[in-house]
């Protein structure tokens, strides 16, 4: 699994990535109530907004951390928006992207330095 | 000053506690440029008495409507509104709190938004209604750019049969956010004629029912074309009590549905403040604009309201919201919602019924008139005639009979060569008395 | 479908059904249920002179709905009773002080109500002929003229609908008087302590949006303003005083250097009742401005508007304003309601008729009892008031911009809470507990904690002290320790703290009858 200091994570199997947020953004947003996702299809460019997440007093841009094609978007946030909040990095996932490009994945942070950037903050 | 409570030694002591000589030693940030020397050049403080005096005088050159013969609508109308209505309005509770923020202190205002959003949501036949907007006309823009960010389209079709001055308040504020309005040409009875210009760029078309003209249409139809396309439709009201007698605009297909509810409970005020009724279709919910109140719990499991969904909001998203719109129309909706609560259901039906009857009552009293020609087919409570002579020079001949007797077109839209076309509103205010004596006067100006 | 109470009791009289919570009722607080809640399907509190008339039979070739909609009715005794218990579980200004800094609660004088209520302004339709209507337009030619007055600017847009209507408006301006030079532009600077209807309205005219940065002493920085000045830069607005609380020092230079690149200074006239009677706008170099009558002049706030955002324009800007004009000629006042003529260059209608007149009255109304003397009071009380507090909390309460006088607000940071476990959240629902209600919290974005604090000039002596004393009664009770009292606060309000993330994951917005 790899991160962004945009606190995203992303997890590649074959040329499929997972992405979501981290358990730190979670905790940060507080109470999760509404995650709005781009379309399956949609082609994102790394750095695009491709979903919002809101929580009672704020809303956040999440921005994609690597380009690609939407392959899949986790429907089950829309009927349990607090999944982002009890399993930001395992059922609380966003979005899946065909990525164009895997060796972008290789030169996001390993945990060990998501962690360290972590203690930065 | 009546209204100010401190007295000299207040100011003196209070000072001496802050730590400064004089007041002006608080205003030292402003430029010495700009700081007045004196009061500015206007009349001194003035007792209640002397201001009543000056607006009494102001109001008493205004001829009131409820003192003689009155037809005037198009988009604002003279119903009676209860006594109690305007008693419990002027709560202080209700009339001197702010926003409903903190809802621990503020369930008596935000449980008359939830009631008012039931009470909209089942007029306007859609399951979302918002606490309000400012008025009828910034209501349908709102709609507008809600349905561009929706079907993320750029063009708007007006029909002919919508109000100019809403097709006027679209444009402006539709147009400055990029999208292109295309406004039909005034028609009478045509409202399926924007299905013609529905194109792939199209995100929603606006039709107006009952119209401008009073023309009440089954847009049915014009749903299913513009569904058909991928776009939007809004369906506008103007007259709030219409929604008595006939279909709701969901029952119809809107996607969303706005009116102006000044008839509900509120007065002619000459043009505000009104109320903007808003309402749309769940799926649409999260593009709404205004404020929302929903239904919770307390921390004690006890149901209560509070202002929600707010992220959509200017205060959160700031230059990404839904809409700029802070204050709205809050104490017009809770009068709104006492005087919709008054009637009922079938209070409606009876007023808006009384409606209806006495404006045909009075249609087949014009229409007897040799010259005038009767162009609304079909109507709740107003219509439009032809006359034979501009109908603004005959409107201003007929005040001088004391009787206002409808509004010209042209005064709406003097470039759409309707110029012998008046506007005609009866309401449950209108008498027998009042029919009598427009038709003695209308008949007696076109004869001349 | 209405569930209709109809047929025999479906339990005996004398029973309780167990199933339902008996109704909490505290004193003289009642609990009140939804109008849905207590059934008056089919009943209706309004009669109808129906005489004569056939009600049975619509002409409307069936596009009548088939039944009356489906909503309860009250009888008057009822409808009073609802909506009077409802009033109670309110706070008001008239119960006590309403400190939300940026909000101006200030007193609302009653004769404006009766003003507004006089037959000759509440019952006049908007196009009736103008020849009949008259006095109406001479309310809002005076009206004009004191706003014209009080702010030095020589043209006034009447309609805008509320501040942030007038926001858009004076935009809309802007990007007329650069259209018309064939100099479009595109970007607006807001500073980051901007209310959120700044950006939201720059959006809404089709700009793009860039922030300037803000000085340790709570001002715009005029290096980055500078910096940030282009071609592209069609405005920048700034509230002033602003969002802190305090007076832009360098307004002057702010203006000076918007006008050299060739921009417009719409200033956000949110908090011109700090100003009013003692500074003019127009002599800051100021080219738009709206004003909250709301605000400054004291229309009542009716639990969420009905509002009025008027807004002063300079001779630039002036051709650009919106329909309708108001304009003297031979027969009297005459409004111009369409794009032609003198306005001709009009930005166009940004509402149906001509706004809000009901505010109009009473804003009038409120001017002419204040008067040129009593308005420059109003600002002098409003700015004492709140030194008055900051004064006296200082010494507890950390104050956010500690040095040199604040104008009409006093702005707290949360420092003093460090540590405490006590949240400006906290500290804010327990002054409901002390009668109060809060202040305005997390506002501006830029202080950590805000408590902004807006007394206004309708306080007396004794109300800020009242005010003072239960404020530093709880900061005594934060340094006890006493975390419990605030957490749990307010405890004895009509409700406890809310559920709002319940309320935002599952929205309930209408009442839906329960499932038979």
């Amino acid at each position: 699994m790899r991160f962004t200091k945009d606190h995203e994570w992303v997890d590649l199997v074959g040329d499929i990535a997972t992405i979501g947020i981290t358990a730190y953004a979670a905790e940060q947003l507080g109470d999760v109530v509404f995650v709005e996702l781009p379309e399956a299809g949609r082609a994102l460019k790394a750095g695009d907004a491709m979903a919002v997440v809101e929580s009672v007093k704020a809303a956040s841009d999440v921005y994609a951390p690597i380009s690609g094609e939407v392959t899949a978007v986790n429907g089950e946030l829309g009927d349990n928006p607090q999944t982002v909040n009890d399993q930001p990095e395992q059922s609380g996932w966003f979005v899946q992207v065909k990525v164009a490009d895997a060796h972008d994945v290789d030169a996001l942070m390993d945990r060990a330095a998501y962690e360290s950037f972590l203690a930065t903050l | 000053m009546r209204y100010q409570p401190l007295m000299p030694a207040d100011r003196a002591q209070m000072l001496a506690v802050i730590g400064v000589d004089h007041v002006d030693d608080l205003f030292v940030d402003v430029p010495p440029v700009a700081r007045l020397a004196g009061p500015v050049d206007l009349p001194a403080h003035a007792s209640e008495l002397a201001v009543e005096r000056a607006l009494g005088r102001m109001a008493g050159r205004n001829r009131v409507a409820g003192s003689g013969p009155f037809f005037c609508g198009a988009g604002a109308y003279r119903h009676h509104v209860p006594a109690s209505v305007d008693h419990l309005i002027q709560r202080s509770e209700f009339l001197t709190s702010y926003t409903p923020y903190q809802p621990e202190i503020a369930q008596g205002t935000l449980q008359v938004l939830f009631e008012f959003q039931t009470q909209v949501a089942a007029l306007l036949g859609l399951p979302v209604a918002n606490a309000s907007m400012y008025d009828g006309s910034t209501a349908c823009a709102e709609a507008v750019l809600m349905a561009a960010r929706v079907t993320r389209r750029r063009k708007t079709v007006l029909s002919g049969g919508l109000h100019p001055h809403y097709g006027a308040t679209t444009h402006t504020l539709a147009h400055s956010a990029g999208i292109e309005v295309h406004r039909l040409a005034a028609a009478v009875d045509a409202e399926a004629a924007v299905i013609a210009a529905i194109d792939a760029d199209t995100a929603c078309v606006v039709v107006q029912t009952p119209n401008v003209f009073g023309s009440v249409t089954d847009v049915t139809a014009i749903a299913e074309a513009a569904h058909a396309a991928g776009a939007l439709l809004v369906v506008v009201t103007t007259e709030a009590v219409s929604l008595g007698l006939l279909k709701s605009p969901g029952e119809m297909g809107a996607d969303i549905a706005v009116a102006e509810g000044q008839s509900i409970g509120n007065g002619l005020n000459f043009g505000g403040p009104y109320v903007g009724l808003f309402a749309c279709t769940e799926k649409l919910l999260r593009q709404a604009p205004g404020r929302l109140c929903g239904e919770t719990v307390d921390a004690e499991g006890r149901r209560g309201f509070v202002l929600t969904l707010s992220t959509r909001e200017q205060h959160i998203r700031r230059d990404k919201a839904t809409s700029n719109i802070c204050t709205n129309s809050g104490l017009c909706a809770l009068a709104f919602s006492i005087h919709m609560s008054l009637l009922g259901g079938a209070g409606l039906a009876t007023l808006a019924r009384l409606n209806h009857a006495r404006a045909r009552r009075t249609r087949d009293a014009l229409a007897a008139i040799p010259g005038v020609e009767i162009l609304t087919p079909r109507f709740f409570n107003e219509f439009a005639v032809r006359l034979p002579r501009p109908a603004a020079e005959v409107v201003e001949a007929l005040a001088r009979w004391d009787v206002l007797a409808g509004v010209p077109f042209s005064r709406l839209d003097p470039a759409a060569g309707l110029d012998d076309l008046l506007l005609v509103c009866a309401t449950e205010t209108t008498t027998a008395e009042d029919i009598e004596a427009l038709t003695e006067a209308l008949s007696a100006e076109i004869a001349a | 479908m209405s569930p209709v109470n109809v047929g025999r009791p479906t339990r005996p009289l004398d029973s309780v059904d167990a199933s339902v919570p008996a109704p909490r009722a505290r004193g003289l607080q009642q609990e009140e249920p939804l109008i849905f809640d207590r059934g008056g399907w089919g009943k209706s509190g309004v009669d109808f002179e129906t005489g004569g008339e056939d009600l049975s039979a619509p002409d409307l070739a069936g596009l009548e709905r088939a039944g009356p909609v489906e909503l309860p009715g009250l009888s008057e005794p009822e409808a009073l009773r609802h909506y009077v218990r409802l009033s109670q579980k309110n706070h008001a200004i008239d119960l006590a002080l309403y400190p939300l800094g940026s909000c101006t609660m200030k007193h609302n004088p009653r004769l404006g109500e009766k003003m507004a209520r006089l037959p000759g302004f509440i019952d006049i339709h908007p196009l009736q002929p103008q020849s009949t209507v008259q006095g109406a337009l001479e309310v809002m030619d005076t009206l004009a003229h004191w706003l014209k007055t009080l702010t030095g600017l020589p043209a006034v847009a009447l309609s805008p609908k509320a501040g942030a209507q007038g926001e858009l408006c004076g935009l809309l301006a802007i990007r007329g008087a650069h259209e018309a030079r064939g100099d479009a532009r595109s970007t607006v600077l807001v500073p980051t302590s901007a209310h959120g209807t700044n950006p939201a309205s720059a959006a809404q005219a089709g700009y793009q949006l860039r922030e300037i940065a803000q000085t340790a002493d709570g001002r715009v920085d005029l290096t980055d303003l500078a910096a940030r000045l282009g071609p592209d830069v069609a405005a920048v607005m700034v509230t002033n005083p602003n969002t802190c609380g305090l007076f832009e020092r360098d307004v002057v230079e702010i203006a000076r250097l918007t006008h050299e690149a060739g921009a417009y200074f719409y200033c956000d006239g949110a908090n011109f009742n700090a100003i009013v009677g003692r500074v003019r706008p127009a002599d800051l170099g100021v080219d738009a401005m709206h004003i909250n009558l709301h605000k400054t002049f004291s229309t009542p706030h009716g639990g969420g508007g009905p509002g009025a955002g008027p807004v002063v324009l300079s001779a630039a800007l002036a051709p650009y304003a919106p329909t309708p004009w108001l304009v003297h000629d031979e027969a009297g006042l005459r409004l111009e309601e369409h794009s032609r003529g003198e306005a001709a260059a009009s930005q166009g209608r940004i509402c149906a008729f001509h706004g809000q007149m009901g505010m109009y009255v009473r804003a009038l109304s409120y001017m002419f009892s204040h008067g040129s003397d009593g308005l420059r009071q109003v600002a002098e009380d409003a700015v004492l008031n709140a030194n008055y507090i900051k004064a006296r909390l200082s010494g507890v309460m950390s104050a956010a911009f500690p040095d040199g006088p604040c104008m009409h607000e006093a702005l707290f940071d949360d420092a003093w809470l460090e540590g405490t476990e006590v949240t400006t959240l906290d500290f804010a629902k327990a002054m409901i507990d002390e009668g109060f209600h809060p202040m305005t919290m997390y506002f501006p974005l830029v202080v950590h904690g805000a408590m902004l604090i807006e007394p206004t000039e309708t306080e007396s002596r004794r109300e800020l002290d009242r005010f003072c004393d239960a404020l530093l009664r709880l900061a005594a009770a934060v340094r006890a320790g006493d975390v419990e009292r605030f957490r749990q606060a307010p405890v004895h309000a009509p409700l406890r703290r809310l559920d709002e993330t319940l309320a935002a994951r599952r929205p309930r917005l209408r009442w839906t009858a329960p499932a038979a």
